[in-house]
């Protein structure tokens, strides 16, 4: 315990210079550590959305309704498929995950059954007397989903882009989950409005014969819907209706682009939009055939706005005025951009942090570790004089040992995370005040001072390892179970401990006992 | 420079005497614990109730009356203010609202309307009803399997009736600190699960330090008697047991005072959970090994001879 080999020495000293060179790029400004050569380490500690600010959002997919969406089609489908060879049936709907329908002459069971199957890949059909049964099939369930959930991701990740934020964080999580952390936003809010939003896009013509009077009080005639209109349209909180034809004209899908804009005449906000070639074509068409006749724009279910055809529109492009405010063009705009979502999205957890409060924080922190530490040492070479000074270049070591390994794994500091450093600076000292206090007793024991410390170190190193794992096993269940800011915590304790035991066991021991070699010492001072 | 001996090498005081006393302590502190706990139950934060929790930052001192009056009369039930740190920041708690996550995103927004421009939103939190389940889930069963995998280590390092007397002391800390969270209405969320498992570690690290001592004079003198014995150990460690609280004590202190009001919670948590771990390590952990048959032939640890053969090789 008191002998230390050259190539050990050099491993004790290679590792706190490793340290300190992974600590070191925390000192420089962001813009000049990145700008450090690759070989250099220039990596540093990643701040938690907590102390630099920045908004945590957990949104979850809505994956029921992309199954309602394709079962409600494939219900169309069936309808088709049993009108065209005239099977005759009732009750034809779906509910859940499943659709279901009777035929009126049971005789025509497995015909159907084999129509059915016609109509879609990887279903499940199952005959039951009159009743036929259709669901996915498990697999075919569990991929409209996944597709669902990547696509929503795809989605998210594009709209947040269009927004110019900087380095956002988009995950999945679980089955039908999405982790969005975007660092530093100035505007959470609009954020939250532009992932709220599915943006299903999509023209109607109008249906003009049917009454909106009669509608209001449930008399919709078929093949269309009722519609309100968007809340910037409602004059003094009154939606104005409108009876929609329920056939889309055009899709939103065929959008490939779309601009915030002026109209050139009023000066409103407009959204002017361009469709690829195939949309084009149908909007030309559409238009040809219905002019002087109103159409709908149709966002998310409610009306944008009711326009009347006054010419074809043959070029593809064309213009959305809705009463915009100029902010409201805009996040249209970006959201037509990007695209529809496939499902709506629902905030399930949102932290959002001002970037004034992660300052202070973090200021807060600074304070109390450095308060912390001082007193710490103070108290260390109090108690323990010349060794006390020894416990404390090794607790010293230990933060930029912390720093260094932050910086290298890239884990995340987060407030708890600092209090965890805070906490380590407390528990450090606690392995070499082990150590201490047996070479103390060894000493009293009438040992040399070279036996002493031999002894003290080879007795308190099982009590330092058995302790310290105790308190790892929790920091790392902690660390398993946590989410963000606590996470944060169990990772900085972790290296702690980990550190706190390097510093003791071998760069405190290889101070002393150069000390005591040195010295030539005949007692020991503690 | 003099070391100074805050406490003498072994200061001889008698524990295990006194064990009665501490049982009996304990075992009231453990019963105003579980009454308080279902008297008053625990001020549960947005985490584990759900709910939202904003921070905002107000020109100038003095709005918090008039802000609650325009807040509670938006109909979103319970609305708590309170000052947080300083008396221009301003905390608000508004309780889950009925309807399911999107009525409380509705709920953000009428209250940032109402609060309208002139305040700096410092922090906005919102936890909906699902997530805020799964929380307590896993913080209940992180807090459990910490507990276990401490056993299983402590099984495996010392005899089984080592394992029980920590296992025994680290539930008295952890039961304690939720009832001291119950006295005080101290939020608890997710950072107070932080602490308490961090107080598991710290406190068995303690009894294991102790107990340490105790396998050695075990193995050491065979014929001490088991009451003697457990009193050298503790005294023994004490003066590393003290030390040690002190440094982190003086650590957590610093913390708490200047590492600002969000941390607050935690700290409190911590500071407790040092001073309770540190005496039932002491005053608890060790005793119970006087009822628990502590077999004194198989403790194994090196002899002074194995390590003066050691050290001279």
């Amino acid at each position: 315990m008191v002998y230390f080999s050259k190539w050990k020495i050099s491993i004790i000293l290679g590792i706190v210079f490793l340290g300190f060179a992974f600590a070191a790029p925390n000192l420089l400004d962001r813009q000049s550590a990145e700008s450090l050569p690759g070989w250099l380490p220039n990596e540093q500690v990643n701040l938690g959305l907590d102390l630099q600010g920045g908004s945590h959002l957990l949104l979850e997919v809505k994956v029921s309704a992309v199954v309602r969406e394709r079962l409600d089609s494939l219900v169309d489908g069936i309808r088709i498929a049993l009108r065209k060879d005239r099977i005759r049936y009732t009750g034809l709907g779906s509910r859940g995950e499943v659709a279901t329908f009777m035929v009126r002459k049971s005789s025509e069971l497995e015909k159907a059954k084999g129509l059915v199957q016609g109509v879609e890949q990887n279903l499940e059909v199952l005959g039951e007397g009159n009743r036929i049964t259709i669901s996915y099939t498990e697999q075919a369930l569990r991929n409209i989903k996944n597709s669902a959930v990547n696509q929503s991701i795809e989605i998210v990740r594009r709209r947040i882009d269009e927004t110019g934020t900087r380095e956002p964080t988009i995950q999945r999580q679980g089955q039908d989950r999405i982790l969005v952390q975007v660092p530093g936003l100035d505007n959470p809010e609009r954020l939250k409005r532009l992932l709220g939003k599915t943006a299903k896009m999509s023209f109607h013509l109008l249906d003009r014969k049917g009454s909106i009077a009669e509608a209001l009080q449930g008399r919709i005639p078929p093949g269309s819907m009722l519609l309100a209109s968007v809340e910037s349209n409602a004059e003094r909180g009154q939606p104005q209706y409108y009876l929609v034809r329920k056939r889309i004209a055009v899709g939103g899908d065929r959008l490939i682009d779309s601009q915030p804009s002026f109209d050139s005449r009023t000066g409103e906000p407009i959204v002017n939009f361009r469709f690829d070639t195939l949309g084009g074509k149908k909007f030309a068409d559409v238009t040809k055939k219905n002019v002087n006749r109103p159409f709908a724009i149709v966002l998310d279910g409610k009306v944008i706005s009711a326009p009347v055809i006054r010419e074809p529109i043959l070029g593809g492009s064309g213009q959305i005025s809705g009463n915009f405010t100029i902010s409201g063009a805009q996040d249209l705009a970006l959201l037509l951009r990007a695209g529809a979502l496939p499902a709506p999205l629902t905030i399930l957890e949102e932290r959002t942090v001002g970037p004034g409060l992660g300052a202070d924080s973090i200021a807060a922190g600074k304070i109390a570790s450095i308060i912390g530490l001082i007193l710490v040492v103070i108290f260390m070479v109090v108690t323990y004089g010349i060794f006390g000074i020894f416990a404390d270049v090794a607790l010293l070591v230990n933060m930029v040992l912390i720093l260094g390994g932050l910086s290298l794994l890239q884990a995340t500091l987060t407030l708890p995370g600092i209090a965890g450093i805070v906490l380590t600076i407390g528990m450090a000292v606690d392995a070499n005040v082990l150590v201490f206090e047996r070479i103390r007793e060894e000493v009293r024991a009438g040992r040399t001072p070279i036996s002493a410390i031999d002894a003290g170190y080879s007795r308190a190193i099982t009590t330092i390892i058995d302790a310290n794992l105790t308190t790892l096993i929790a920091a790392l269940i902690l660390f398993y179970f946590g989410s963000g800011p606590v996470r944060g915590f169990a990772v900085t304790l972790s290296i702690g401990i980990v550190s706190s035991m390097f510093t003791a066991i071998m760069l405190t021991r290889l101070m002393v006992v150069a000390w005591i070699k040195t010295r030539r010492a005949t007692e020991v001072p503690i | 420079m003099k070391p100074l001996n805050l406490i003498p090498i072994k200061p001889n005081l008698d524990f295990i005497g006194r064990r009665k006393l501490f049982f009996v302590f304990s075992a009231l502190l453990i019963l105003a614990s579980a009454v308080l706990f279902g008297a008053r139950d625990l001020n549960y934060g947005i985490d584990f109730q759900g709910g939202i929790l904003i921070e905002v930052r107000v020109d100038k001192a003095g709005r918090l009356s008039e802000m609650r009056t325009e807040l509670s009369n938006l109909g979103l039930g319970e609305v708590a203010l309170q000052e947080f740190g300083a008396p221009t920041d301003i905390l608000i708690r508004i309780q889950k609202q009925e309807g399911g996550e999107k009525a409380q995103q509705a709920a953000i927004d009428k209250v940032k309307a109402t609060l309208g421009a002139g305040v700096e939103y410092r922090r906005t939190e919102f936890v909906g009803p699902k997530v805020s389940e799964e929380l307590f889930r896993d913080g209940v069963l992180a807090v459990a399997l910490a507990i276990l995998g401490i056993l299983i280590y402590i099984w495996f390092r010392f005899e089984w009736q080592f394992g029980l007397g920590a296992i025994i002391a680290l539930l008295h800390d952890v039961f304690t600190t939720i009832g001291i969270f119950a006295l005080t209405g101290i939020e608890f969320n997710l950072s107070t699960v932080a602490a308490i498992l961090t107080i598991a570690g710290y406190s068995i690290n303690d009894t294991v330090v102790v107990y340490d001592r105790v396998r050695e004079n075990l193995r050491k003198y065979k014929t001490m008697s088991l009451y003697e014995l457990l009193n050298n150990s503790i005294n023994e460690t004490l003066s590393r047991t003290v030390m040690t609280s002190v440094t982190t004590l003086l650590a957590l202190l610093s913390l708490y005072i200047l590492g600002g009001e969000v941390i607050r919670g935690f700290s409190f948590a911590m500071i407790w959970g040092v001073i309770i771990g540190t005496y039932s390590s002491i005053c608890l952990a060790v005793p119970l090994l006087l009822y628990l048959d502590v077999n004194r032939g198989t403790a194994r640890v090196k002899s002074d001879k194995e390590v003066a053969e050691e050290a001279a090789s």
